[in-house]
């Protein structure tokens, strides 16, 4: 068969019409021109991979919530809240929340005082290059996985609506994003940024507000996913629609999780550790152009994250409710890979990650529809560019011009900052394969969390706050935490039946594995470094000046009215998130 | 915002959103003439026209106030 016609043959849901193609080729005309217009302004190291720091809170607000918000997040999430029920939603808010309010008062000033360009970066003044090594490998090992995955996301759009090759769709979307983010750095990625928030909103705030119509509100919801379920066989058809009350035990809802999980695996491992050393995310925080601007960053994506759920797992809720097949027939969607064998494209069904290009279809027509598609686009650019930005930048300042060349030029590093980018788009797009082997991708990006974020969590909110903490106590805890995350998820692979000491449960799905293994992992980190940092002897209070909390001088901010004040703020979206979760219970 | 010269990210969105608003009441515009053969579900409710005019005029708003011209004024009564 021609190798062209290869790139079409499979089946379509949708077909594009001339308007939808030129809303897409609108879209990829404007970012590629934005990365043109930028590439003068990126002459400097500052300006390649902090954007200058001089973004206003608004800009790195929102940057810092997009680059959260990729294809990944749509698709992934409401794959999972297809899956999961409503639980998913502890992930935008239990699991977020908390964590963006505790980084924007709590740790943003100490990360901006200490003017460091990476978290890695900090590891380094505070633990040693041993430390720093072992982060930063990790974290551009990270990148690279999760920039694939972002770009399976994008693969996975494009087959499932449009019909292309999933090979095709890999390769031509990296090139585009290869091209802007070497171009104008972090200024460019954090520009494209905003932009695909709002297109990611315009594109899909539709689908939500078309199925209540459609499905009678959220009570009609409710009644339609029970009567679905239950004619399924499905256990505790409740629990979809309840965020807490079935948590009591793990027998009770579908993930196979407890409240300890998800309050502590979840809330205070997984997402503190996300939110707060994720240099993905911080990078665009330390971007701002003063220390207020830093701490309101963060409070304005926790305010946009709390809305997020809205577009994402509702959408999840209503493909449960309401998909059916031409037939008439309820239309059950399985894991990806039962979906993807020969057996199941010949049965033509569909995976969990493509309810949402699947609810798309059903309520777009001409226009709207390159709307859509073009917003799942743009999160898949935001989410891939904002890896490739981060992985650049620990690659060149913290393995490269720490491990390699300690006296590289600043010219010297921006150059290698642009070559960097296009070399890990490409690494990137073998890991997308990885990928596609997974059964769920947010199940898989929550697997590599809890390899590498949960035990820096531990080793950074120990160094910040805790001064008797060492060298070799930081490197040590890193080191077991990583490897018994590791550990453990290859124990239960080997040998399914260890999912009861690893999770508790022998009820317990991927996700909640991933949570118990975070908080486990993470408590290994944490008696490791004390209990190393005990036997080893500790830095003087004067050598620690500047990394440690308490021995660190946060400078006196000028006076603003109440309006303007981050505690405020901060305040306002926990009152809000309280009554979320009321409203949920 | 200062950064990126001349052009703030706001104006750029703002041509974004109007664009792409402008484009999609089109489309809802035509179908309204000419409908499909193939309706999606809740065509009755016509979505292309009131949000792609939703989304127009919004990006109206957004380029104007953030246009080169009111940009560089603003920078020029900054400085």
């Amino acid at each position: 068969m021609n190798p062209a016609l290869l790139l079409f043959a499979s089946s379509r849901l949708v077909h594009l019409s001339p308007i939808d193609l030129v809303i897409i080729i609108f879209y990829f005309a404007l970012v590629l021109g934005i990365g043109f217009y930028l590439k003068g302004q990126a002459n400097t190291g500052e300006d390649f991979f902090m954007a200058g720091r001089e973004m206003t809170a608004w800009v790195a607000g929102l940057a810092f919530l997009s680059a959260n918000l990729g294809s990944l997040e749509l698709m992934g999430w409401a794959g999972n809240s297809y899956k999961y029920g409503i639980l998913a939603a502890h992930w935008y808010w239990i699991g977020a929340i908390p964590a963006m309010l505790f980084l924007a008062l709590v740790m943003m000033p100490f990360y901006y005082v200490c003017k460091t360009h990476s978290v890695p970066g900090y590891l380094k003044l505070r633990f040693g290059t041993g430390a720093q090594a072992i982060s930063s490998i990790s974290f551009a090992f990270m990148t690279v996985l999760m920039s694939g995955i972002n770009m399976y996301a994008m693969a996975v759009v494009m087959k499932v609506v449009l019909g292309w090759n999933m090979h095709f769709s890999i390769w031509v979307s990296a090139g585009t994003v290869a091209i802007y983010v070497a171009l104008g750095g972090l200024r460019s990625a954090i520009f494209n940024e905003v932009l695909q928030f709002f297109l990611i909103w315009a594109g899909a705030l539709l689908i939500p507000i078309l199925g209540l119509i459609d499905a009678g509100g959220w009570h009609g919801l409710q009644v339609r996913i029970m009567q679905n379920l239950a004619e399924q066989g499905a256990a505790n058809p409740g629990s979809y629609t309840h965020l807490w009350s079935t948590l009591g035990s793990f027998s009770t809802n579908p993930m196979g999780i407890n409240w300890v999980g998800i309050v502590f695996g979840l809330g205070a491992v997984i997402s503190m550790g996300y939110w707060t050393t994720d240099f993905l995310v911080i990078q665009r925080v330390l971007s701002a152009k003063d220390l207020r601007s830093a701490e309101l960053a963060p409070i304005i994506g926790a305010a946009f994250k709390m809305c997020v759920p809205f577009i994402v797992i509702l959408p999840g809720l209503l493909g449960l409710a309401l998909l059916r097949d031409p037939q008439g027939h309820l239309l059950r969607l399985v894991p990806a890979n039962l979906a993807w064998s020969p057996a199941g494209q010949a049965q033509g069904l569909h995976g969990y990650d493509e309810v949402l290009p699947l609810m798309l279809a059903r309520y777009c027509g001409p226009g709207l529809l390159g709307l859509g598609i073009t917003a799942l686009i743009a999160g898949f650019m935001s989410g891939m560019a904002g890896n490739v930005s981060a992985f650049t930048t620990v690659w060149t300042y913290d393995i490269y011009g720490t491990l390699i060349n300690k006296n590289a030029s600043d010219e010297f590093k921006v150059k290698m900052g642009r070559w960097v980018t296009v070399i890990g788009v490409i690494v990137s797009i073998f890991t997308a394969y990885i990928a596609a082997g997974a059964p769920s991708i947010m199940d898989y990006v929550q697997a590599l969390f809890s390899f590498f974020i949960a035990p820096l969590f531990g080793t950074v909110i120990l160094g910040m706050l805790w001064k008797r903490a060492t060298a070799a106590g930081g490197w040590s805890g890193l080191l077991a935490g990583t490897l018994s995350s590791i550990g453990m998820y290859t124990w239960v692979k080997i040998d399914p039946s260890a999912v009861r000491y690893v999770a508790l449960s022998m009820d317990a799905q991927d996700q909640a594995q991933n949570m118990y293994r975070a908080l486990w992992c993470c408590l290994i980190c944490i008696i490791v470094t004390v209990v190393v940092s005990l036997m080893t002897k500790a830095k003087s209070d004067y050598e620690l000046k500047d990394v440690v909390l308490g021995l660190t001088p946060i400078p006196k901010q000028e006076h603003v009215s109440w309006l303007h004040s981050p505690v405020f703020w901060g305040v306002v979206v926990a009152i809000i998130f309280v009554i979320l979760q009321i409203i949920f219970w | 915002m200062k950064s990126g010269g001349a052009l703030s990210i706001w104006f750029f969105t703002g041509i974004c959103l109007g664009v792409n608003g402008a484009l999609i009441l089109a489309a809802g515009l035509y179908e309204l003439v000419s409908p499909p053969a193939n309706e999606v579900v809740l065509y009755n409710l016509h979505a292309p026209i009131w949000w792609g005019a939703f989304l127009l005029v919004l990006g109206l708003v957004f380029s104007i106030r953030h246009s080169p011209a009111r940009e560089r004024a603003r920078m020029g009564g900054n400085s």
